[in-house]
């Protein structure tokens, strides 16, 4: 009799675990969180431990990061002894202006449009016209009165220094005076032999 | 000495046999939980603390991906835009919607707003945006038509079986360079041809190791 019971007790024991078993993965998936969610933080993350509720963490006031103090102020402020530079101190290449090019549709040409007229989309819904870039005034000003513009904002334009780091400030001014040229170009600025394939295009439009 | 009938024999091989299948549905079962919407929260729109549409602002707008998301060439992090960022805008227009108080306030009081996440990875994976988006990888292929969303959801499952089945394979879904931020851009018929060209051109690896997600 009672080894029956042993039996059937052993039995029962036996299911029980296999029902235990069965249920583990439940409990398991139930423990990944540990892993899922580290103790660290990433970039943008909210954080109970800051009273700002943010991980990321400003600098402390009077910081000077390093590699911050530059002498070549053409280069990093467009002015020389204060005075705005006339061009960009930088080397004119086809890779710069297509660099420019790129950078100018992304940041500028939603308000300044893409040869910068000034009816980008956001104008065409309701923000106060900008100045063409073709105007005599603009076309007169030099390169570190952009170089200010993108750096401090100007007006109602607030600024893009933070979007747009410096190199690729002076790749968008470059591309700034090509637009400029372009749109005042006459026929005397297109080399001798390549004005033919110019009126053909003109024909075909 | 007997507990059970005879009979009960037939009953306890059914019991051992259909535990199998049990077993087996039971598994498959978790196979199912686990790669649902429900789990994976695939294709769930996410509720954001402010009605921000894509489909306005990239879509009908045009506004580039790089425009808000700075970063995303550069770093491993695509970057989320600062208050500031919409404030280029909404300084000047729509300055009276009060869709647009929380960007207001954020920018009076300067506390951050919380955009709810969502593409989350877990912590123990490495995901870096700059090596994909300079390879050939489209932001459409990995996050969908964002221009077509007003509220966003997640496009793939973001399991592992998602990331390795392009990893072990990239030449099906590389594109050329200028198409990567473009949402409309078709694959050719012939995308495995153009895919191994790229893939030879862009110096693509096939990358299926584990320290190269675990880390
Ligand atoms: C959100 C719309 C917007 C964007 C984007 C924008 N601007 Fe402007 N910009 C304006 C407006 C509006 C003005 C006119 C400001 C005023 O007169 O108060 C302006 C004016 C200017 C001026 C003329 C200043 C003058 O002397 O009249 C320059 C130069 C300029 N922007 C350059 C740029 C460059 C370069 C970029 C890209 C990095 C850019 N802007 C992006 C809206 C924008
Ligand atoms: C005007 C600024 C802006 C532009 C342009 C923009 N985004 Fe966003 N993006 C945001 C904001 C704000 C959020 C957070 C709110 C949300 O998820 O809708 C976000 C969130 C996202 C997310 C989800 C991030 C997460 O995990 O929570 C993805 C993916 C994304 N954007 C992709 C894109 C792509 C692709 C483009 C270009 C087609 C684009 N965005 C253009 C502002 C912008
Ligand atoms: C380059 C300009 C620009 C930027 C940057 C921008 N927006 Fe907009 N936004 C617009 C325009 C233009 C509209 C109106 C769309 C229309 O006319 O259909 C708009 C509309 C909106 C609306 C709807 C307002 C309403 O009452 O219907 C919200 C909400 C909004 N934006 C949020 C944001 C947020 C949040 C950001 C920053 C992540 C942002 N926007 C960045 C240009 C911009
Ligand atoms: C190979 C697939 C892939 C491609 C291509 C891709 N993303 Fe992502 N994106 C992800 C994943 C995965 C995450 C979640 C990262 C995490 O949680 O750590 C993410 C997250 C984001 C986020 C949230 C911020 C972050 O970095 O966590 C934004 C914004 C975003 N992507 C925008 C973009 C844009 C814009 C592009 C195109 C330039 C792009 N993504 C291309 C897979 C991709
Ligand atoms: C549509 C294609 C695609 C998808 C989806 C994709 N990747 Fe990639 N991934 C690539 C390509 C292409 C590379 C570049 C490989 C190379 O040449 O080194 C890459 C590279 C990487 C690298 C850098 C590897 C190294 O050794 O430097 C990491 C990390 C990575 N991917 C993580 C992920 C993760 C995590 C996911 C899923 C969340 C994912 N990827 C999804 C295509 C993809
Ligand atoms: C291309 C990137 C990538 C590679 C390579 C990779 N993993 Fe993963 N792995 C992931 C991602 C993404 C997840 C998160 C899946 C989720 O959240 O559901 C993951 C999750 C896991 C998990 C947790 C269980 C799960 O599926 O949720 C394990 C275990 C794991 N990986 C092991 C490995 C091993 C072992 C290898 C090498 C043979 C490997 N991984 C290679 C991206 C990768």
């Amino acid at each position: 009799m009672s080894t029956e019971r042993a039996s059937v007790r052993r039995a029962l024991r036996a299911r029980g675990l296999l029902v235990g078993v069965l249920l583990l993965p439940a409990l398991l998936a139930g423990c990944r969180q540990d892993m899922q969610d580290q103790p660290k933080y990433d970039a943008d993350q909210a954080s109970s431990f800051f009273p700002d509720g943010r991980a990321n963490r400003p600098l402390v006031p009077g910081t000077v990061v390093h590699g911050s103090f530059h002498e070549n102020t053409a280069y990093y402020e467009g002015k020389e002894n204060g005075q705005p530079v006339a061009v960009p101190p930088v080397k004119l290449t086809p890779q710069l202006l297509a660099r420019g090019q790129e950078r100018f549709d992304i940041y500028c040409s939603p308000c300044h449009d893409r040869t910068g007229s000034g009816n980008g989309m956001i104008v065409q819904r309701g923000l106060r016209r900008p100045p063409s870039f073709h105007i005599q005034r603009l076309r007169e000003a030099p390169a570190g009165y952009y170089f200010d513009v993108i750096t401090n904002g100007f007006g109602i334009m607030l600024n893009y220094r933070a979007q747009v780091p410096v190199d690729d400030r002076w790749a968008i001014i470059a591309y700034i005076r090509a637009l400029q040229l372009s749109q005042n170009a006459t026929i005397g600025d297109v080399p001798a032999d390549q004005r033919a394939a110019l009126d053909q295009g003109a024909a075909g439009h | 000495m007997q507990v059970f009938h005879r009979s009960t024999n037939v009953l306890s091989r059914f019991t051992i046999f259909g535990g199998l299948f049990v077993v087996a549905g039971l598994v498959y079962g978790l196979y199912l939980v686990n790669s649902s919407p429900y789990v994976t929260q695939q294709g769930v729109a996410k509720e954001q603390p402010i009605q921000f549409s894509h489909k306005h602002h990239a879509g009908e707008l045009g506004i580039d991906c790089r425009y808000c998301h700075t970063t995303v060439e550069k770093l491993a992090y695509a970057g989320m835009p600062a208050t500031k960022t919409c404030m280029n805008c909404h300084s000047q227009i729509w300055t009276n919607s009060e869709f647009l108080e929380p960007v207001r306030r954020s920018w009076r009081t300067d506390e951050s707003i919380e955009w709810t996440k969502v593409y989350d990875l877990p912590q123990y994976v490495y995901f870096n945006h700059s090596i994909h988006v300079n390879k050939g990888v489209g932001c459409e292929t990995c996050h969908g038509r964002v221009d077509l969303m007003n509220v966003l959801w997640q496009k793939p499952t973001m399991q592992m079986q998602w990331c390795l089945d392009c990893h072990r394979q990239p030449e099906k879904y590389l594109r050329p360079r200028q198409f990567i931020f473009s949402m409309d851009y078709q694959p050719p018929s012939d995308q495995l041809d153009l895919g191994r060209k790229l893939k030879e051109e862009y110096d693509v690896h096939t990358r299926v190791t584990c320290s190269a997600c675990h880390r």
